[in-house]
């Protein structure tokens, strides 16, 4: 981006996928599918000593369809699955994924025959964060490193698929 | 043209609540029938967090299930680790040195704070007070920071071992804890100036969600639940366990049974954990925090392990698989009283190095099972005032 | 020891074919019976003032497969005396083909879900129970999966879902690393 003052009003040369990238990640609306432990280091992040706010997450939003972050904090057992699946299919595009904590990423320490052994078997996952529990450092580093993906991102790569329903 | 009431036709309104919601706090859902604002009918479903706890308890030895024991109730984790680590004990007929059970009390004590606090908070946020939670999660990270002082972790503590603890508290650990305990006060009181006396709390918190004591004691309702309805039955003065008895402090009961009263008596009862945690402070006896290495129950000191043959060997007979202590056939049970309620590991051996059974009773499953008595007459904003003060603890009402 | 002696006694009196056995561990006592007539057995321990066990803290089962025991299963509750903080476990034991014994729903409104974890988790059915069906697992779940013979990585259950890609985006770069 530049910055031109030369002229009578201000102006900004940028590219328009750089200006929307920008845009989208620093407004990142969370949905919490907190469900275990790491929902609770997910609320430390929330409160005030590491106030998710600086990097403009801290709009939280219970409904799927007003979010673009689906925030995946804890063990999904067999039973919840479904209802996981439903929640990101519901969100509208664009739309991320954040698996927070061993459990989420990879069933962790909880091995037996209701956990799913990482969500990403089932759903495509942008960021992992390992840890059992991460600390809320480790979140906000996936929250930045999710910004990351979201500047490589571009308008050429969203093409719809054949048959799939607007977002 | 006028209608009379008798012309207006009236439905039941069937309405489905979780289980992603944000005042299920985890995962449980609730199916409603709502006749205009009134709840006639509400049916719990659980079970969404079932990830097999139990079972999995039944390949792990003893020491391990004590990471695993963190994950059920992760609000206070420690009251987990000290319950399941005194029913081994008491499986293995060993008692742990007096200053390891004085520090279970302080931990178990500043769990129940840290509990308590974040209960108070969530159910003020279900209601539409959110800067309480803040004031609430200030304490809360202090209370983090003194679990991470003493065993590394802010939330998965794993701070109890079998015959004692991890390790001791580090030299520095009584100033600072002290000077958490003195900040206390101030958030609490700033609780209680946001919230007891508080209009717009008193209308959504008082006769919402009343239990009698004939339902808490049929119901099985525990803890602070069942204290709020008046019952006088508190495990840590009843069947004390872990040097309890060399405390003295109040036991906080309700009259009522409803929203309002579980939160006065939450309240109160930081002040009293508060004061139980100063005089383990005061009376904090020296010593080892292990029974002796020699029983085979606990590790050999680092430094041993490092600079003798026998200690090493020791070291790799209690932690190499196939090896470590094997109790004896039989089964042991030791109730106390979590920030939830009663808490306690049934564990049945078989004489092997794992438990052949590992039944934890979870408080938070057996105060949720008078939600579908005590919903119907309530409006459906009440539903999230009760479940607020019921505190329901995802992990540990599935396991 | 006179309290096992005594209850013993008591015990074999009252209920002479389903009574098998008082023992004592670690000074918790433990009374054996057949499941049939477990509700008489817990009526008795809550009404008479003798023992007046008026709280049931705990309903659970143990699957003695591997250990061995009188039968298959056992159901364990955990009864509690509030006003003497007095402790007792009875063991109610049902056989392996149709294990079945009578609710104590009547008795304690807490049996309700704690019937129905225990047979979710163990397959054990409670007569006279008002809504007895699965708690924990998915309703068409096909086990129960606290039986000793069932393994603990189970039989599949936890892959067997639909896999849900991206919608949009097929061209996204293949290399995802954002250095």
């Amino acid at each position: 981006m530049g910055i031109d003052r030369s002229g009578r009003g201000e102006w900004l040369t940028t590219t328009l996928d750089a200006f929307v990238n920008w845009a989208r990640k620093n407004s990142l609306w969370p949905m919490p599918f907190g469900t275990a432990c790491c929902g609770i280091e997910l609320m430390a992040v929330l409160a005030s000593r590491h106030d998710i706010a600086r990097f403009g997450a801290e709009a939280l939003r219970f409904s799927p369809r007003q979010s673009d972050l689906l925030l995946v904090a804890g063990r999904i057992s067999i039973k919840m699955m479904p209802v996981l699946t439903r929640i990101y299919q519901q969100m509208p595009e664009p739309k991320w994924v954040i698996s927070m904590g061993a459990c989420a990423s990879s069933g962790g320490i909880f091995d037996t025959y209701s956990v799913i052994q990482g969500i990403d078997k089932f759903l495509p996952v942008d960021v992992y964060l390992p840890g059992c529990p991460p600390r809320p450092e480790a979140i906000l580093h996936g929250l930045i490193s999710l910004q990351k993906v979201i500047m490589r991102d571009s308008m050429q790569h969203y093409e719809q698929l054949d048959g799939a329903a607007p977002g | 043209m006028t209608l009379t009431a008798k012309e207006l036709s009236t439905e039941k309104l069937e309405l489905n609540f979780g289980p992603s919601h944000p005042a299920t706090h985890g995962t449980l859902r609730v199916q409603l029938e709502a006749d205009g604002e009134i709840v006639t009918r509400a049916d719990a479903e659980i079970g969404f967090l079932h990830s097999g706890f139990e079972k999995l308890g039944e390949h792990l030895s003893y020491n391990q299930y004590i990471t695993i024991t963190d994950r059920m109730n992760y609000l206070s984790p420690l009251c987990n680790n000290v319950a399941f680590a005194l029913a081994v004990e008491k499986l293995l007929g060993i008692e742990a040195p007096k200053r390891a059970q004085y520090l279970r009390v302080l931990m178990c004590e500043l769990s129940r704070i840290a509990d308590h606090l974040l209960a108070i908070g969530m159910l003020a946020v279900d209601v539409g007070a959110f800067t309480v939670f803040l004031y609430g999660f200030r304490i809360r990270e202090k209370i983090y920071d003194l679990f991470e002082m003493v065993c590394g972790a802010r939330l998965t503590t794993s701070y109890t071992r079998v015959g004692g603890l991890m390790r001791d508290v580090p030299d520095d650990f009584d100033a600072v804890c002290r000077e958490v305990l003195a900040e206390i006060p101030t958030a609490m009181e700033q609780i209680d100036g946001l919230l007891t006396h508080n209009r717009i709390w008193l209308d959504r918190t008082r006769n919402i969600g009343v239990i009698t004591p004939e339902q808490a004691i049929s119901y099985g309702l525990t803890g602070p639940i069942a204290r709020a309805t008046g019952i006088d039955y508190d495990i840590r003065v009843k069947e004390p366990y872990s040097c309890y008895e060399d405390f003295t402090f109040d036991v906080i009961i309700g009259e009522n049974g409803d929203v309002y009263d579980r939160y006065m008596v939450r309240f109160y009862e930081v002040w009293e954990s508060i004061k139980i945690c100063e005089q383990v402070l005061d009376k904090l006896p020296s010593g080892p925090v292990n029974v002796d290495a020699d029983t085979k129950y606990t590790l050999p000191p680092r430094n041993e392990i490092f600079n003798s043959i026998e200690a090493l060997i020791h070291h790799f007979e209690v932690t190499m698989e196939n090896r470590g202590f094997t109790p004896p056939v039989g089964e042991t049970y030791v109730p106390t009283e979590s920030p939830n309620g009663e808490l306690g590991y049934f564990i049945v051996s078989d004489g092997g190095r794992e438990p052949y059974r590992v039944r934890t009773r979870p408080p938070s499953l057996i105060n949720f099972s008078v939600f579908p008595e005590i919903m119907p007459g309530q409006t459906i904003s009440d539903i999230v005032a009760v479940l607020g003060s019921l505190n329901i603890i995802a992990g540990e009402l599935d396991r | 020891m006179p309290a096992l002696k005594q209850l013993s006694d008591l015990l074999s009196a009252k209920f002479p074919d389903a009574f098998l056995e008082v023992t004592e561990f670690r000074g918790m006592l433990s009374i054996h019976i057949r499941g049939g007539l477990i509700l008489d057995l817990l009526r008795m321990l809550k009404t008479d003032p003798r023992f007046a066990y008026n709280f049931l803290a705990d309903v659970t089962a143990v699957d003695h497969l591997k250990k061995g025991g009188h039968t298959r299963y056992s159901v364990v509750y955990h009864l509690l005396n509030q006003y003497d903080a007095k402790r007792i476990v009875v063991h109610a034991w049902v056989d392996e083909e149709n294990p079945a014994l009578p609710s104590v729903y009547s008795l304690w409104k807490t049996a309700d879900w704690q019937e129905r974890e225990v047979f979710d988790l163990f397959g054990i059915r409670f007569e006279g129970h008002p809504d007895l069906r699965r708690i924990m697992n998915p309703e068409d779940f096909g086990f129960h999966p606290l039986r000793k013979d069932y393994p603990l990585h189970g039989r599949g259950e936890r892959d067997d879902f639909p896999v849900v890609g991206r919608t949009i985006g097929s061209k996204w770069p293949a290399d995802r690393s954002f250095e």
